[in-house]
């Protein structure tokens, strides 16, 4: 298949988790939009770590430090889990909503 | 390397000092020692002395440069604990694991300063990020702190997710993440190379808060526990800087796409939005998170000019940013009343801290014979060498000129106004720091060359 395929389909992932941060007001799904992003990347590291590897000879090493890179990607998308649902838990006990339209008082 | 393994082997020992230590004491203690044996083991590698031999080549290059800006990040966090460590106290319950969290937060400094594969710009930033949310939202019951740090975890995994499209297209474009090997000056033509340069433009742009993209700054160092906003407006901005130097200096400095010019637009905008907001503000923590906001717009210069100059002003700039910001951040902390009237009469009641204030903004204003008009200096400078951007020079000058407004706003509250104690009270050896920390504003202001002769022998 083209890696031409790959790329639309992840950069439709994509822009479908930057809309979805930039207009829903529910903490979790915005949250969840952060993760479809990072994933769309994670697919689009694959392919084209596929891509360098046939464009490069196929020998085994060439083109498999993409695919290094989704492990790091995922680790720290796990990291990044465990914090963010533990800050929404503490911002739940305090004001009983996940909405962040609740996020203005700071701006006086 | 020393350092990378040194910060997180006592990020570790701290975790498990909490156990050990029964009283908070021993715990400081123990981090300032920790923080001392860091600060020499880094400066003993960069006389050459390495306590681990480990191949790190093709991902990371400790060279002499992010080395010396290592030990600057270790003596401002040094600084940073013997001034405020006391206030970390008033925050929670977790003492022993803030100091952690910075620990690990410096071993992410060290990676973005030194990198050159972008994998480890990555990892750099998302350890530095990860704490640094946490330590946002320290203050448990305190709803500014949870909003703050909701906020900048959204945002900040946000702008982590543009620049991972961004690295992933360049991956794309070039098949490396080397930033030594990509070629990116034959590949110039490809669309992936453009937009990837920008999605990494505008997500560490995000993550110095340069405008457009500093709507979460003011919020977030506003809502943070006062100790931790001084850490992360000062020694996290910094650190990430000298990565974003790096970054484009070695990747991206001989490709045709047109970034300086974004660049040199957004520093602009980044010193007229955050100096012109700054004038308007009633509390002194959210002015100086404006203001971190315009001296981010400065070290921009030092990208926009790319030159020698450029880093060396950089290096002048973070360690007087750093002093001056620590500095009035330490007196903010021991504070009840952080506005502006909060600070009404503090000459009369504290003189001396009053003292040590007016010289740390005079530094942050850029006033001669202070390190802050060296560093505002070595930036316009390494602007002019370039030839162009003159208008980028005259304006920074002008909105330098603003910048003065409000700093001696908060002078005149203290000199000239009457008004009640909100001064807790500060321990004699925290003044004695703060009185150091003014002495070494004036003395780098007067004698910069020890400095450099540092950074170049």
């Amino acid at each position: 298949m083209p890696i031409n395929y790959y790329i639309t389909l992840a950069l439709c992932l994509f822009s479908i988790g930057v809309v979805g941060v930039l207009t829903r007001r529910n903490a979790i799904i915005v949250f969840m939009c952060i993760e479809l992003m990072l994933n769309a990347v994670n697919l689009l590291l694959v392919a084209f770590s596929k891509m360098h590897h046939i464009a490069k000879g196929a020998t085994a090493v060439t083109g498999t430090d993409g695919q290094l890179f989704v492990f790091f990607i995922m680790v720290v998308a796990a990291a990044e889990v465990s914090v963010g649902l533990a800050i929404i838990v503490m911002m739940y006990r305090n004001v009983h909503s996940i909405n962040i339209n609740f996020l203005n008082r700071l701006k006086h | 390397m020393n350092a990378v393994i040194l910060s997180g082997l006592l990020g570790v020992v701290m975790l498990f000092a909490s156990f050990l230590f029964q009283t908070k004491e021993p715990v400081r203690i123990t981090a300032i020692a920790g923080t001392l044996l860091l600060l020499i083991a880094n400066v003993l590698e960069s006389k050459g002395i390495h306590f681990f031999s480990i191949n790190t080549s093709g991902f990371l290059n400790f060279g002499y440069y992010s080395l010396f800006f290592n030990s600057i990040a270790i003596f401002a966090t040094l600084i940073f604990f013997l001034i405020s460590s006391k206030d970390m106290q008033k925050v929670g319950g977790h003492y022993a694991e803030y100091f952690a969290l910075i620990f690990f937060i410096l071993t992410g400094i060290f990676l973005v300063t030194s990198f050159t594969n972008l994998l480890m710009l990555f990892i750099g930033i998302e350890i530095i990020s990860i704490p640094l949310y946490i330590l946002t939202g320290a203050a448990k019951k305190d709803l500014k702190s949870n909003e703050a740090a909701l906020k900048y975890f959204l945002m900040g995994s946000f702008s982590t997710g543009i620049m991972l499209m961004g690295i992933t297209l360049i991956y794309g474009a070039t098949g490396t993440f080397d930033i030594d090997k990509m070629n990116l000056v034959a590949l110039e033509k490809s669309h992936l190379i453009t937009a990837g340069l920008f999605m990494l433009l505008f997500s560490m742009c995000f993550k110095v808060s340069i405008a457009p993209f500093h709507f979460w700054t003011p919020d977030v160092y506003d809502g943070a526990p006062n100790v931790f906003t001084s850490f992360m407006a000062t020694i996290v901005k910094v650190g990430i800087f000298i990565g974003f130097i790096h970054l484009f200096n070695t990747a991206f400095d001989k490709v045709t796409i047109q970034w300086k010019v974004w660049m040199a637009v957004m520093a602009a905008l980044t010193l007229f939005i955050g100096n012109i907001t700054a004038v308007f503000q009633q509390s002194v923590k959210r002015m100086l998170a404006y203001s971190s906001i315009s001296q981010a717009g400065f070290m921009l210069f030092a990208l926009v000019a790319m030159n020698a100059t450029s880093y060396e002003g950089l290096i002048i700039y973070s360690l007087a940013y750093c002093l001056a910001t620590i500095g009035v951040f330490g007196v903010i902390s021991k504070m009840t009343d952080y506005s502006f009237e909060g600070f009404n009469g503090l000459a009369k009641h504290q003189p001396l801290v009053a003292l040590c204030v007016t010289i740390c903004m005079l530094s942050l204003a850029g006033i001669p014979l202070s390190a802050g008009f060296l560093a505002k200096f070595y930036m316009l400078k390494a602007l002019i060498e370039t030839g162009g951007y003159l208008w980028l020079v005259i304006f920074g000058v002008i909105m330098a000129a603003v910048s003065a407004y409000y700093y001696f706003r908060l002078i005149q509250a203290m000199y000239f106004k009457e008004g009640p104690n909100n001064f807790t009270q500060i321990a004699a050896g925290e003044k004695y720091v703060l009185v150091a920390i003014c002495i070494l504003i004036v003395f780098v202001g007067v004698f910069p060359n020890i400095i450099f002769n540092w950074l170049y022998f």
